[in-house]
Order: structure tokens, then C-alpha cells, then sequence
């Protein structure tokens, strides 16, 4: 269930591009913001409609907890000061996790990706292991790491950094490979410098696919963040723990507040990095573009 | 005058000391291919000198190796100057950068300073006419103003020996007309010496003093015609009579050994 939700944020963000190429041929003023919004917003009356309709119609009142209506599930979780209060340290417990978790990722991510670029030996010795991180259970390995570094915040960041690495890595390897052989050539015959060469051509070409990985990784840190944090059940809660805890204590309404609020929170880091995206790639480089909002 | 088969290229009386000597250079491809087998010629300072062949004969080669970006497998290689423009088919601009950014690159790696830079890059520019797009992205251009731009680029370093690797190649003809009209333009008032290899007997012709024609791989020097018109050419030249007979016979030993 829990991990449903960590997918949901970048999944209703990617759902608005279509929506971006219909509003080309809407005509201007209203009727085109009616275009762009129209649809989306329709989608999720519908959706609330079925979740009313599944709460009130379908369920008896013994079991409506099951689905608690959106309303009730709004106020109890965002209107009661107390579980607000909850819900907001947890999730910011978890953007911090998840960001310090990316951030670790990035610069490890770069720096492994440059220097597999500078060595053919170093990429063969490296990537099958980056690869693994991908491979491995590594929610499976979170009572290992419980063991070894407590239940607190490093073993949290260490889940999300393995997480996301791997798409920094290999979009940033990709990119800085993808150097056109001409502009190696002119910068072999203007005796560019490795150090020239790496900063005012083969990262600047590679700074598309950089941020494809970053997007990428983003979303894979909120996941890992929050699933992460699931299966410590020790420890400050963050959302995965509140989630947890929920549902032992059939809190539904709570449990999707958390759901909600970890989608969110999805969603927010994914248009950041497609904004980091358009403001310095956006101008050179056309799949810069993505989802508008 | 026109050229005989398998000459030794040092015959053609050149009035001016060479710049580029090629002396039975050959050039073996680690895979093995053959690419240059005894490639012989001398490019006199000042002169227009393009060489035509089938595909696959080794001119990209040739000018690799007279740049320094390849070695040779034989023979001895001499360029006297180290001031070389080299100008692939391919504009190859960075496209992160601007136009201004674009021309500045050469000298920027040069390590020239930053004032210096700019003023090469803006005389540059003006000279083939793209002042008013220095602040474009090159991605904004199209295909003859990117290739402009990269002739720019070569232009500020000022260069005794200008390479060109079919740089009008992927244009269409009218552009193409247009900047081989330009280039000799450039060559007469900027006064480099020109090695341009090309797939068009007609462009071959027009632009240069002298015409190689190469076998197909590996690539030998199979003719060394003199074309004896006068610059500045006018694009009637193309319709000349004598124009058309010298064409033929380069087309003809082109056919004949290819």
C-alpha cells in the first residue's frame, strides 16, 4: 500500500504532459486555460465521485473506516492540531532524509561518474557494483543496517542514497560519454587541458542527461525516504513509521492524510528538478522541456 | 598544364615555398584498413589547393594528419606554420553556448585574454556577417549562418593554413553557392592557404588554384591540375566554357580511377 503511494507523486506529474500538447492547439484566454486544466481537473471530480461513491453506497457504516470519505479524512488529519502536528514532523523528518539522501547521492553519483568517464578500468571496476545497488533488496538489508548503525538517521539516508544513486550514475556516465568526437577534436587542437575539457565541454554536454538521472533520483529518494522508514518501526517517526503505526491502530483517515501529504511531497520534488531543468538546460537543449507546471 | 596520371606532385612548378609537404605519407588504421598509401603533394604558401576523391579515399584523413590529430604509419609529414584553422563538415558549435561564446572558444582555450577575446570574436563575426546574432543560441540558426559561424570561430586565430573537411557538404546547392562565393571572399582579403577536400568537382574547380584529384582507398594523389583563373571569380564562371572542359577532365580521371 505504502508503496503505491511513493509512486503516485511522479505518476500524476508525468500525467500533465499530454495535457501541455493539447493546449497547442486550444484557442487563447479561457478557453485554453479550460484546455490545460480542464481534463485533469475533471479526472479527479470523477475520482472523488467514485471515492464518496465507495465510501457511502458500497461500505456499510461498520466498515465505512475502510475507505473513510475525503472530507473526514482532510479534517481529521489536517484540522485536529494534534495529528497535523504529527503528520508535519514526520514528513519533515522524511524530506530531510530524503533530501540530505539525494544530495550525498549526487555528489558521490558525480564524482563516480567522472571519474569512470577518466578510466576505462575505473568504469570496469565500478559499475557492475553501482548496477548492484539496484539489483539488491535493499529493504531487506534495513534490519542489517539497523544493527549496524541504529534506527536512526544515518541507516535512513543510507537507504535513500542507495536508492537513487544508480540513475546519477549511469545518466551522468551516459552524458558524458554521449561528446560528440569533433568536439573532442577541436579541443585536442587548441591543447584544451583534461580539466578544460571536463568543465567547458563534457559536462556542460552532459548536463541534459544529468538532470534526467536527477529527476529520476529525486523521485526515488521520496520513495526511499518513506518506504525506508516504513520498515524501521523504531525510532522518530517519519511518514512511513506514522503510516505503520496508522494502520495497527485502524486510523484511516490519518493513514491517508500520510498518503496524501507523502504524494505531495512526490510531486514537489519532481517539478523542482524539471524547473532546475528548464532554467539551465532549457534554453540549448530541447527534451529539457517535461511536464509544465 | 592539366594534369598527367600518378604524377610525382613535386613536377608542378609552385612559385611560392610550401607550407604543407605530404612526402609518400601512408596511413594504416589499427583494424588494418589502408586509408593513404604514398600520398605525395606540397601545398605552396598561399594557395587554394582542394582535393577531390571517391568517398572512403582517405581526405578526411589527410587533413587529420595535417592537423596533428593523427599520426602517419609512413613517410614524413612538414607543416611550417603552427597557426592552423580546421573547419569539419559537421558546424560543430557548442550549444550550450551563445554565438559570441561560440567564436570566443578557440581563443579562450588559447588562453587569450578576455578583451583580447571579444574584440577577435566581434571582428569575426562581422566579417561573415553575423554581428546581429552573437547574443542567438546556435540551435536558432540555420544550417549556411551555423556553418558561418564556425568559419568565424577558425578566424580568430588567424590562421596561415585553413583546413576544410567538406564543410558545405550537407547545405543545399544555393547556399552552398553562396558561401563558396564568401570563402574566397575571405581568402582574398584574409590571406590564408587553403586545403579543402570536397566531393564536388564544380566547388573544386571554382574556389582553388590547384585541384588534387585521389584515388579510391587507399588514396593516392592521382592528378594535380592547375586551374588558371583569375580571382576574384565571378559566379558566371560556373557557365565559362574553359570552366566546364577543366571540370570534365577532373570528373573524367575521378571516373577513371575510382
Amino acid at each position: 500500500m505504502s508503496i503505491d503511494t511513493g509512486f503516485s507523486g511522479p505518476d500524476e506529474a508525468t500525467a500533465q504532459g499530454p495535457v501541455t500538447a493539447t493546449s497547442r492547439v486550444a484557442p487563447s484566454g479561457r478557453g485554453r486555460w479550460l484546455a490545460f486544466w480542464g481534463p485533469p481537473a475533471a479526472v479527479l471530480l470523477a475520482f472523488l465521485a467514485i471515492w464518496y461513491g465507495v465510501s457511502y453506497l458500497l461500505l456499510d457504516p461498520r466498515r465505512r473506516f475502510l475507505v473513510p470519505p475525503p472530507h473526514e479524512v482532510i479534517k481529521v488529519s489536517f484540522f485536529d492540531p494534534f495529528n497535523l502536528k504529527e503528520l508535519m514532523g514526520a514528513l519533515w523528518l522524511s524530506t530531510r532524509v530524503a533530501f540530505i539522501g539525494l544530495a550525498i547521492s549526487i555528489v558521490i553519483g558525480l564524482v563516480m561518474a567522472v571519474a569512470m568517464n577518466r578510466a576505462k578500468w575505473i568504469e570496469r571496476s565500478l559499475y557492475p557494483y553501482a548496477v548492484l545497488t539496484q539489483t539488491i533488496p535493499i529493504l531487506a538489508m534495513v534490519p542489517l543496517f539497523g544493527f549496524w548503525f541504529g534506527f536512526g538517521n544515518f541507516s535512513r539516508t543510507l537507504v535513500v542514497v542507495l536508492f537513487c544513486i544508480f540513475p546519477i550514475v549511469a545518466n551522468t556516465l551516459f552524458g558524458l560519454q554521449s561528446v560528440q568526437r569533433e568536439h573532442h577534436d577541436l579541443f585536442t587542437l587548441h591543447g584544451a587541458s583534461r580539466m578544460t575539457r571536463l568543465w567547458k565541454l563534457e559536462f556542460p554536454a552532459a548536463l541534459p542527461s544529468v538532470f534526467t538521472g536527477l529527476r529520476i533520483a529525486a523521485g526515488l529518494a521520496v520513495i526511499g525516504a518513506i518506504v525506508g522508514d516504513t520498515f524501521f518501526k523504531q525510532g522518530e517517526p517519519g511518514i512511513g513509521i506514522l503510516i505503520d503505526r496508522y494502520q495497527s491502530r485502524l486510523q484511516s483517515e490519518q493513514m491517508v492524510g500520510a498518503i496524501i501529504l507523502s504524494s505531495l511531497l512526490g510531486i514537489v520534488v519532481f517539478w523542482l528538478f524539471g524547473f532546475l531543468a528548464r532554467r539551465v538546460v532549457g534554453g540549448w537543449h530541447e527534451s529539457a522541456g517535461g511536464p509544465d507546471t | 598544364m592539366a594534369g598527367s596520371s600518378a604524377v610525382d606532385a613535386s613536377s608542378i612548378p609552385t612559385q611560392t615555398a610550401p607550407l604543407l609537404t605530404f612526402a609518400d605519407v601512408s596511413k594504416r588504421f589499427r583494424d588494418g584498413t589502408v586509408a593513404l598509401d604514398g600520398a605525395d603533394f606540397r601545398v605552396g604558401s598561399g594557395e587554394f589547393v582542394s582535393v577531390v576523391g571517391p568517398s572512403g579515399c582517405g581526405k578526411s584523413t589527410l587533413l587529420r594528419i595535417a592537423s596533428g590529430l593523427s599520426d602517419v604509419s609512413g613517410g614524413k609529414v612538414q607543416v611550417e606554420t603552427d597557426k592552423i584553422g580546421y573547419v569539419f563538415q559537421d558546424p560543430t558549435l557548442l550549444p550550450w553556448r551563445t554565438v559570441q561564446a561560440n567564436v570566443e572558444l578557440f581563443s579562450e582555450l588559447r588562453g587569450l585574454p578576455k578583451e583580447e577575446r571579444r574584440r577577435r570574436a566581434e571582428a569575426a563575426l562581422e566579417l561573415v556577417g553575423l554581428s546581429e546574432f552573437s547574443g542567438h543560441r546556435p540551435r536558432a540558426l540555420s544550417g549556411g549562418m551555423r556553418m558561418r559561424v564556425s568559419l568565424a570561430r577558425s578566424l580568430t586565430l588567424e590562421p596561415e593554413l585553413f583546413l576544410f573537411d567538406e564543410p558545405f557538404g550537407a547545405l543545399d546547392e544555393i547556399t552552398r553557392e553562396r558561401l563558396n562565393d564568401e570563402l574566397l571572399q575571405l581568402y582574398l582579403t584574409q590571406r590564408f592557404t587553403a586545403l579543402f577536400v570536397t566531393h564536388s568537382v564544380m566547388e573544386a574547380v571554382f574556389m582553388s588554384t590547384r585541384v588534387l584529384v585521389m584515388s579510391g582507398r587507399p588514396g593516392r594523389v592521382l592528378g594535380d591540375y592547375a586551374v588558371p583563373f583569375e580571382y576574384p571569380r565571378s559566379p558566371r564562371l560556373r557557365f565559362d566554357e574553359q570552366f566546364a572542359r577543366l571540370a570534365g577532365k577532373v570528373s573524367g580521371l575521378l571516373r577513371g580511377g575510382g
